[in-house]
């Protein structure tokens, strides 16, 4: 083997540490087998931390009326029937007993009167269903897991990150690594691989995403020939800070508006009554009162337009802009601050409703939140998109490579309601990891590796920074960022898809001559000219998936194509590498439904 | 927009010294916006840890104007732009490169501490019942982004290093999570007491003052912690009146 990397053997080998992939190799460790994770940054530091609002179940706490199949129902809704089907089904059942789970390791959940687990209104779904912690759930979901899978014998491999599947025919039989430290690569051999690697939001100048979000697991995947699917769709979440500019993209929960938050333009007027979604203008309040009440808690009440789904909200803040009607730095007013004209002592209520929105505001805007409204505007939240998966086992169309949370796809269709994504990582990280751990039994022995193979893997790896000469990686990936926000953003068309698609083969030509200066040991410039091929990658994907579809549905908005459109509801978009190395889009399919979803479905309309 | 200096610290191991950049700012800025302004215009082998830029995951710990701060939550505007703003790595873990130190230690120091335990489920439908009240008192401290800021200012730490005998405040307020989540059933006051050093610390709430989630770590951890050691090992009669009190 090559003497250029130390070698390391696991039956399952987990690339990612956010809650899909610890809660993956939770699973795994309890089944037997030997589990290796490895993270991009220090363990518990992974974007699942940001998460704020809270995980969707529909445990009925607040509300009885709510079920599986009420959730099952809006999931699919919110999707706009693009969803995997039987993965929406899994996640309806599933997500309660994983929330019982987590409370069972440690998690503490806010709480109602009887003692139960508290859960809050979020846009689309019918009754209060996020189980949360404040505005920090996904801190308390991803300590819990940490702080539970620490003492289950994995060996964790921090700031270490992958850049290649090893592959012998279909089958996936190890991962190429280095690590930031010192810059020495690491070879894993494994049985069974769950990726686990989240979004792709630095794709984009705007989001909410952290530099670890480039796409590796999807890129990853790509290159060992898997499919990736509905990579067209990405969520702009529609309240994200737009003031001072440095912090440009933060988000900005939907708790905000869950309780009781209202979007207002330039002219003080709540625009969001206006333009209601025709699949949602019978569970929508019509006025003011109306909405108030829903928010706090009657249940006769229909739920005010702010809590529409994000792909509308986000459009309508675009609309108030364009018109004229933004606010002073070119976003709407966010402003939870009025409920003082409702409830006594509003000012102690917002800050224990809301306490890092109202930190986050006065420390990085110097905006008191519970006297002032906010300025926010959309940005890059999410991939729905990412690799097609197996609907029961979470397996690639790769042999023993798994996929789960982010940066697989299926689940959420063209949109994802909030609140789906933490019940997702708990829900498929349990599955990815269970039949990752069962595939890995049958197998008897480690696959040999090709060291030659290794030996390329490490000069490519090492040439940005054995170059003597060449390009900043970061202004690549700067100039790629600028132009995904401009061309295939939030709103797109054909020429500005082909125009993105022209530029990102002139980035990925630059990309080959990127050159970071200095040693291996900690250089996030040689990280950064290494993590471009991965951004590269899935911005091609998203705009060819992009111009395939010549409709605007969810996530997905095209301007000569506006409304959605019949066809459009019939298929998915798949990505893979051709035999000559290109990116090949094909529709495929989608999955049909079973009556008694059809039903479901229809009964909860 | 105005020009700023600032002297970052460079080098490896024991071997560093401050380094000075120039850097356009604006308003609404933080430190960590100019660390990456440099990072991207002078310096891209500049190490700098961060992720989430918004307080939440800990992880841009460092030493700005001398006081421990999170990068991302320091605005320029907090501090005299007049003067070279000095950013430096935490003092109380080794360096791994500039910025950048080894905090692995705080991972294994964690370890030591029993994980949670609950009681069996007591309500009917095989879950729990808790009163909101009684889950906010543990919830303070589980608002702990790890950034490991107060280990970084214990002198017991920083000054002593007695890492090997003291787990440091970070890990007393896990350890203050567990024994005051409701369901816990684990007993840590003999470990507090023997293996983590509890005694060590002398309350000079140095931790409390620099956490950025503002958690009241020495007055509503470490104290509390102090007296269930002082209970169970220095006082018969509360000794005594515990054992009755369990048995009722």
């Amino acid at each position: 083997m090559s003497d250029r990397c130390t070698t390391h053997e696991y039956d399952v080998l987990i690339i990612g540490a956010g809650g899909a992939g610890l809660r993956a190799a939770i699973e795994a460790a309890s089944m037997g087998d030997s589990v290796g994770v490895v993270c991009k940054s220090l363990l518990g530091k992974a974007h699942t931390v940001m998460a704020e609002g809270g995980m969707a179940a529909s445990m009925g706490n607040v509300d009885d009326r709510d079920n599986w199949k009420v959730h099952f129902a809006d999931t699919m809704r919110g999707g706009q029937y693009l969803n995997n089907c039987k993965m929406a089904e899994h996640h309806a059942k599933e997500a309660a007993s994983c929330v019982h789970e987590l409370e069972s390791w440690g998690a503490l959940f806010d709480r109602t009167k009887e003692g139960k687990i508290l859960q809050r209104n979020f846009g689309g779904h019918k009754y209060p269903r996020l189980a949360h912690v404040g505005d920090r759930t996904g801190l308390e979901m991803i300590r819990t897991l940490q702080d539970h899978g620490i003492h289950h014998g994995i060996d964790f491999h921090m700031e270490v990150t992958v850049t290649n599947l090893l592959i012998d025919g279909n089958k996936v039989v190890g991962a190429f690594a280095y690590e930031r430290e010192k810059g020495r690569f690491l070879l894993f051999k494994a049985k069974a691989i769950v990726i686990a690697t989240g979004g792709y939001g630095r794709a984009f100048k705007i989001t909410s995403n952290s530099w670890e979000y480039t796409g590796d697991g999807q890129t990853l995947a790509y290159d060992a020939g898997a499919d990736l699917l509905d990579m067209e769709f990405v969520q702009f979440h529609p309240t994200g800070m737009v003031w001072p500019p440095s912090v440009r993209g933060i988000l900005v929960t939907e708790g905000v508006r869950g309780e009781g938050g209202i979007l207002t333009n330039s002219e003080g007027k709540r625009f969001m009554f206006e333009d209601v979604p025709p699949l949602y203008r019978s569970s929508t309040a019509d006025n003011e009162e109306e909405g108030w009440r829903y928010v706090t808690g009657d249940k006769e009440a229909n739920r005010p337009p702010e809590l529409l789904t994000r792909d509308h909200v986000a459009r309508k803040i675009v609309k108030e802009v364009k018109a004229g009607r933004g606010s002073e730095h070119g976003g709407a007013y966010l402003d939870i601050a009025w409920i003082e004209e409702k409830i006594k002592d509003s000012e102690t209520h917002i800050k224990k409703k809301l306490p890092s929105m109202y930190h986050q505001f006065k420390e990085l805007a110097g905006v008191d939140i519970t006297k002032e409204k906010m300025e926010v505007g959309p940005t890059t939240h999410y991939a729905m998109g990412g690799i097609r998966v197996d609907s029961e086992t979470q397996m690639t169309t790769v042999e023993g490579l798994f996929a789960c949370g982010e940066c697989a796809a299926g689940l959420h269709g063209a949109n994802r309601l909030g609140g789906n994504s933490l019940s997702d990582l708990l829900v498929f990280g349990k599955r990815a990891g269970a039949h990752a751990a069962k595939f890995a039994a049958a197998i008897d022995t480690f696959s040999a590796i090709d060291s030659k193979e290794v030996d390329t893997l490490v000069t490519q790896a090492l040439a940005p920074v054995d170059r003597t000469e060449g390009e900043n990686p970061y202004k690549i990936q700067q100039d790629l960022q600028e132009t995904m926000q401009d061309l295939a953003g939030i709103s797109r068309s054909e020429a500005g898809l082909n125009e993105a698609i022209e530029h990102i083969h002139a980035y990925a030509k630059r990309a080959e001559n990127a050159h970071a200066p200095g040693n291996r040991e900690y250089n996030p410039g040689w990280h950064t000219a290494l993590d471009l091929h991965n951004l590269l990658t899935v911005s091609e994907a998203m705009c060819l998936s992009a111009e395939q579809r010549t409709e605007s549905r969810g996530g997905h908005f095209r301007e000569e194509y506006p409304e959605k459109s019949k066809e459009g509801s019939t298929y998915n978009t798949v990505v893979r590498k051709a035999q000559d190395g290109s990116m090949e889009v094909e529709r495929v399919p989608v999955v049909p439904q079973t009556d008694e979803m059809k039903q479901i479905i229809e009964a909860n309309e | 927009m105005a020009q700023v200096t600032f002297k970052l610290w460079r080098g490896e191991g024991n071997n560093g010294s401050f380094k000075e950049y120039t850097t356009e700012v604006s308003e609404g800025m933080v430190v960590l916006d100019a660390v990456h302004d440099i990072q991207i215009e002078q310096a891209s082998d500049l190490g700098v840890r961060w992720n989430c830029k918004a307080g939440k995951c800990g992880s841009c710990s460092a030493e700005i104007n001398g006081m421990p701060k999170l990068m991302c939550m320091t605005r320029l505007s907090s501090l005299d732009l007049e003067k070279p703003v000095t950013v430096e790595p935490m003092k109380a873990f080794p360096l791994v490169k500039d910025l950048v130190t080894d905090v692995g230690w705080n991972y294994e120091a964690k370890m030591a501490v029993k994980p949670f335990k609950p009681r069996k489920p007591d309500a009917s439908d095989g879950t729990w019942r808790m009163q909101q009240e009684d889950v906010e008192r543990a919830q303070e401290f589980r608002k702990c982004i790890e950034c490991f800021l107060c280990q970084d200012v214990c002198h017991v730490l920083r000054d002593h290093h007695e890492h090997d005998k003291y787990i440091g405040p970070a890990m007393l307020v896990k350890a203050a999570a567990f024994e005051m989540h409701p369901l816990d059933v684990e007993n840590r006051i003999p470990d507090l007491k023997n293996e983590h050093g509890i005694g060590f610390c002398n309350i000079t709430k140095c931790c409390t003052k620099v956490c950025p989630e503002h958690i009241t770590i020495t007055d509503n951890a470490i104290i509390p912690l102090k007296e269930s050691v002082v209970d169970e090992f220095y006082d018969p009669l509360t000794k005594l009146f515990r054992i009755f009190k369990s048995k009722k």
